[in-house]
């Protein structure tokens, strides 16, 4: 016998996409049953709500959803889904969740991250999926602390920030998670925040229909250890004049009435003007699939951090073959260029010989 | 390529004086660039297909291209063929093909008293003598009295030879392993058909090298049967091996090739996420080379990265697997925790090396078993399975992927460099001899709440194994989540309560031990036992020591000495008669090609004072040091040659 698909664990998923219609759900059935454990007033709640509101109208099976975690806060998501989920070791989860979904391309496997996860433990295992465009949804959530150790620097803390272990300030310069992403080749970059769920629903709906790695950065309130990180630009009254909405091919524009806007300089650089200095006409167009990743690159680079105006939306969206579609279409070429595997003829594939 | 030999055919001799011999051992040394571990492995194919049973080492330095000519550079590979059945590459060589002052000089002391050297003289002038660290020519300062030494000018007999191929003399040259393959097999009867028929495929790309090789090859045989420069010539008659078909595997292949069959036998997808490092990284390669196996291999950004993969690929119902090494083992440790305390099937190959840290990269050593016992923080059991002969690998493979997928737990599975990439002929088994392996995966709840609800419970054991389910993605209903925090029994929610921390540390740890219960029990060989006697020693060992156990106790009962052997497949957990059987001899002596890690298990499990014997200079035990040590302990226990049976 010879496994000729995956069609001994995952028959009935393989199935379910084009069989039967997905039943109809809420965010009820979407929760387990386990008591939500973060702090009250934390961020990580309103992302996981959003998480929660999406799915029923994504329609996708809870069966065939699976979600992975590191290490941190925000890795106890998957506990609080009903779906599949492993939360499993600091950093690892774009590891771990790269085999399950070379081996399983039929399911939805979601990464769920904090910034200490992804950039510093785990730095490695993402940028190697992004490059490699597993198919995963990679929601980092970036608090830019360390909230589960209690309040020490994370790799995008600004530098100078006194923590716990910084009593003197900090003395790293931070990683900009979506220069990492695009760096690393992401076919799929996007940011959103924890302070507006349309906001958050959409940038989610977006990552997880793009084919290949989507990696959305959250801005996420740690109301303990870093409270307000991102008050200056999220709070309510301060979000017209402070977050730059990227509409794909529409000027940028940003501000009451869209007073702002955002220019390619002479000299290759991005710069922020008054519309009405500039005209309408001057102002860069956002183009999200371009294939050079530049402009994104200097988008992403547009803020020194949440305290200038900072883009949000999608940075970029570019087709690209996903890892696991590759694997298999090698496997079919092997397979059609030399037949299924036979055992037997694989023993006897060196020189043998014969002892009557 | 299927040949039939019949035992009974005597090929052509070359007409001058033959003689017939029981066993040679043969080491071809040159250059890294010399190609010895080609010339060696036709020469060990043209044995195995005259029907000899044989035993390989081959023997290459770390680097890649060491300068040539010096002693860093040399490479080498022994072959023992015989016509009777052996167990090991051989002690001492008793021909030596040197093709450079540095390979005779590293290699000499090693050959043994009266054996034969075969030199290629045209290497062995004042540049490459002084390269290797001569002060004069051993040729001729009286160094090799003590050995049979044959002068053949290789480089330019084979440069001669080369003329018609119209080939320059710098690229003529390079098939002089050709020419000494092409004498050796005169000299001791070897076939040359395999070998031209495997320089036609090989280099078929290059039709020049193919004909400079076989030109190269029939002239260094026509040069043993012209020159009588050797007196004779030499037949190892074939042994009586079992019928059946066989072939020539090394421990990596066979691996590999185990991992497939069991895939089969299982009906599972395999997977395999691995980092490339000497010596594991020609399983990757095989299976890389077998996708149409619908075989995924995924060469990872880091050995953390494989292990994770395979991981998560388990949690799909997937065969996971990763192979490693040395400092791959290290980094691994974390991952095989979670996979501990996920309780998923997962099958961790460690062709062990000579460590610590980088050690001794393309040496053997056996230093690995404590870390693979205890190398974890917390309670973590893991079961160990190593092989013990280079085709036993295929073996051990399919029983780490039964116990992994049965019990749905990660399993070491213990090679070495040594297995790895030593060969031996292995009689084939066919595909209906092989054992099925169910993964009896989960299709229904298993629970019904007080309220009547129906639902999963991840962590409800079966009450024979203690294995829980293993409930794959996609299975509607049984949606779950596993991590590495501690579980409740039997719901499997997070659960900080210390009594249930207990209770889940103490049925993990039964769940392994009661993997004995499906292990053999171990096998000692007593000859005393017939005649109600035990013998007073017994020899215990476990991996690739085997074949040098077996010989040694076999000499000490040529010696007259009464010893019996058991050798351990399953380390953790034992065999569940092991106890009764190191507490009913006398003493117990334990070889290790480590610091004693076997020895240390067996004292503290049973409270048996056993002796352990230890060797880590990065090559297995010769026969004659476990014989001698068999001899000296017999001795202190009053047991002599002559007073044995
Ligand atoms: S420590 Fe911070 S990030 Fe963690 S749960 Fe509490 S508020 Fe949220």
């Amino acid at each position: 016998m010879t496994t000729t698909e995956h069609d001994t664990a995952g028959s009935v998923a393989a199935g379910n996409p084009t069989s039967a219609p997905v039943p109809l759900t809420t965010r009820k059935d979407w929760s387990s049953d386990q008591e939500v454990r973060w702090c009250p007033g934390c961020g990580d709640y309103s992302i996981l709500a959003a998480v929660q509101l999406l799915l029923p109208e994504l329609g996708v099976a809870r069966e065939n959803t699976v979600f992975v975690s590191g290490i941190g806060c925000a890795a106890r998501f998957p506990y609080y889904m009903s779906t599949y989920g492993m939360h499993s070791i600091h950093g690892r989860a774009p590891a771990i969740a790269t085999g399950l979904a070379l081996s399983r391309p039929d399911l939805d496997v979601w990464v769920v991250s904090g910034d200490g996860d992804s950039l510093s433990i785990g730095g490695n295992h993402l940028i190697h999926a992004l490059r490699r465009n597993v198919d995963l949804t990679i929601l980092m959530f970036n608090n830019q602390i360390y909230g589960l150790t209690k309040g020490q620097y994370s790799p995008t803390s600004e530098h100078g920030k006194v923590t716990k272990s910084t009593p003197f300030g900090s003395l790293d310069t931070p990683f900009n998670p979506l220069s990492v992403a695009i760096g690393a080749e992401a076919s799929f970059v996007a940011r959103t925040h924890d302070m507006d769920r349309k906001h958050m629903t959409e940038t989610f709906r977006r990552a997880h229909d793009h084919k290949g790695s989507a990696f959305v950065e959250i801005y996420q309130n740690c109301n303990v250890f870093n409270d307000g990180a991102f008050a200056e630009i999220t709070a309510k009254e301060r979000r017209e004049e402070m977050l730059v909405p990227l509409v794909d091919g529409q000027p940028i524009r940003f501000g009451p009435e869209g007073s702002r806007g955002v220019v390619l300089d002479g000299d290759a650089r991005l710069r922020i003007v008054d519309v009405a200095d500039v005209g309408e006409d001057a102002l860069l167009v956002h183009d999200e699939s371009r294939s050079d990743p530049s402009l994104a690159f200097m988008l992403s680079r547009l803020a020194g951090g949440p305290y200038e105006p900072t883009p949000i939306g999608v940075f970029r969206a570019v087709e690209r073959p996903d890892y696991s579609t590759l694997v298999d279409q090698q496997i079919d070429e092997v397979r059609a260029r030399k037949g299924d595997g036979d055992l037997d003829a694989l023993l006897r594939s060196g020189t043998t010989w014969t002892v009557e | 390529m299927t040949s039939t030999v019949d035992p009974g055919t005597v090929h052509d001799g070359p007409g001058r004086e033959v003689s017939i011999l029981n066993s040679l051992i043969v080491r071809f040394a040159g250059d890294s660039g010399d190609g010895m571990q080609v010339t060696g492995d036709r020469f060990t194919t043209g044995s195995a297909l005259f029907g000899n049973d044989l035993a390989t080492l081959p023997n290459f330095p770390a680097e890649i291209r060491a300068p040539a000519g010096t002693l860093a550079g040399v490479s080498a590979f022994q072959v023992h063929i015989a016509d009777h059945d052996i167990l090991t590459p051989g002690d001492a060589p008793t021909v030596l093909v040197a093709m450079n002052p540095a390979a005779l000089r590293a290699n000499a002391a090693d050959l043994a008293t009266g054996g034969t050297v075969i030199l290629n003289s045209d290497a062995f002038d004042q540049r490459n003598l002084t390269k290797a660290g001569y002060v004069s020519d051993p040729r001729t300062d009286g160094s090799l009295t003590s050995y049979r030494v044959y002068e053949v000018p290789m480089t330019s007999l084979t440069i001669e030879a080369c003329k018609p191929t119209g080939a320059k003399p710098r690229d003529a040259e390079r098939s002089k392993n050709f020419f000494a393959l092409g004498l050796v097999s005169w000299l001791y009867h070897r076939p040359l058909d395999s070998t031209v028929a495997f320089v036609a495929e090989r280099y078929a790309k290059n039709p020049l090298v193919v004909e400079a090789n076989t030109l190269a090859l029939r002239a260094g045989f026509n040069f043993g049967e012209t020159a009588e420069l050797f007196e004779s010539s030499y037949e190892i008659p074939p042994t009586t091996l079992a019928p059946g078909t066989y072939t020539n595997v090394t421990g990596n292949t066979a691996l590999a090739w185990g991992l497939i069959a069991a895939a089969r036998q299982s009906g599972l997808p395999l997977f395999l996420g691995s980092y490339p490092i000497t010596p594991a990284s020609d399983i990757l390669h095989e299976l890389a080379k077998q996708k149409h196996f619908n075989i995924r291999t995924f060469q990872a950004e880091d050995e953390i990265a494989g292990v994770g993969a395979a991981l998560g690929a388990a949690f799909g119902g997937a065969l996971g697997v990763t192979t490693t090494s040395g400092p791959g083992i290290d980094l691994k440790s974390e991952t095989i925790g979670l996979a501990v305390s996920l309780e998923l099937p997962l099958v961790v190959v460690d062709v062990q090396r000579g460590g610590p840290s980088t050690g001794l990269p393309t040496k053997t050593e056996q230093a690995d078993l404590l870390h693979a016992m205890y190398g974890r923080h917390g309670e973590a059991p893991v079961p160990i399975v190593a092989a013990k002969t280079p085709s036993h690998c295929f073996e051990a493979a399919l029983e780490a992927v039964r116990i992994a997928v049965t019990y749905r737990t990660p399993v070491y599975l213990l090679s070495d460099g040594y297995l790895a990439n030593g060969s031996e002929p292995w009689r084939l088994p066919t595909s209906e001899e092989l054992p099925v392996i169910d993964p009896g995966f989960q299709r229904e709840t298993n629970h019904v709440d007080e309220d009547g609800t129906a639902r999963f419970w991840p962590y409800m054991r079966d009450p024979e194994t203690l294995a829980r389910p293993w409930a794959v993605p996609g299975t509607p209903g049984l949606e779950h989540r596993v991590g590495g925090i501690e579980k409740a029994d039997g719901s499997g929610d997070i659960s900080y309560d210390p009594v249930n921390h207990e209770k889940m540390v103490r049925l993990r740890a039964a769940r392994i031990a009661g993997i004995a219960r499906t292990i053999p029990l171990v096998d000692v060989d007593d000859p005393g036992a017939a005649s109600g006697e035990k013998a007073p020693l017994l020899v215990l060992g476990w991996g690739s020591t085997y074949g040098a156990i077996t010989a040694a106790v076999r000499r000490a009962r040529a010696r007259g000495l009464t010893v019996a052997q058991a050798h351990l497949t399953h380390l953790n957990p034992f065999p569940s008669n092991l106890g009764g059987v190191v507490t009913s001899y006398g003493r117990v002596l334990i070889p290790e090609t480590n610091l004693g890690q076997l020895v240390r298990l067996v004292r503290a499990d049973f409270l048996v004072d056993a002796v352990a014997l230890n060797k880590v200079e990065g090559t297995p035990f010769r026969v004659g040091e476990i014989e001698r040590a068999i001899v000296d302990l017999l001795a202190t226990e009053g047991y002599s040659e002559e007073a044995g049976e």
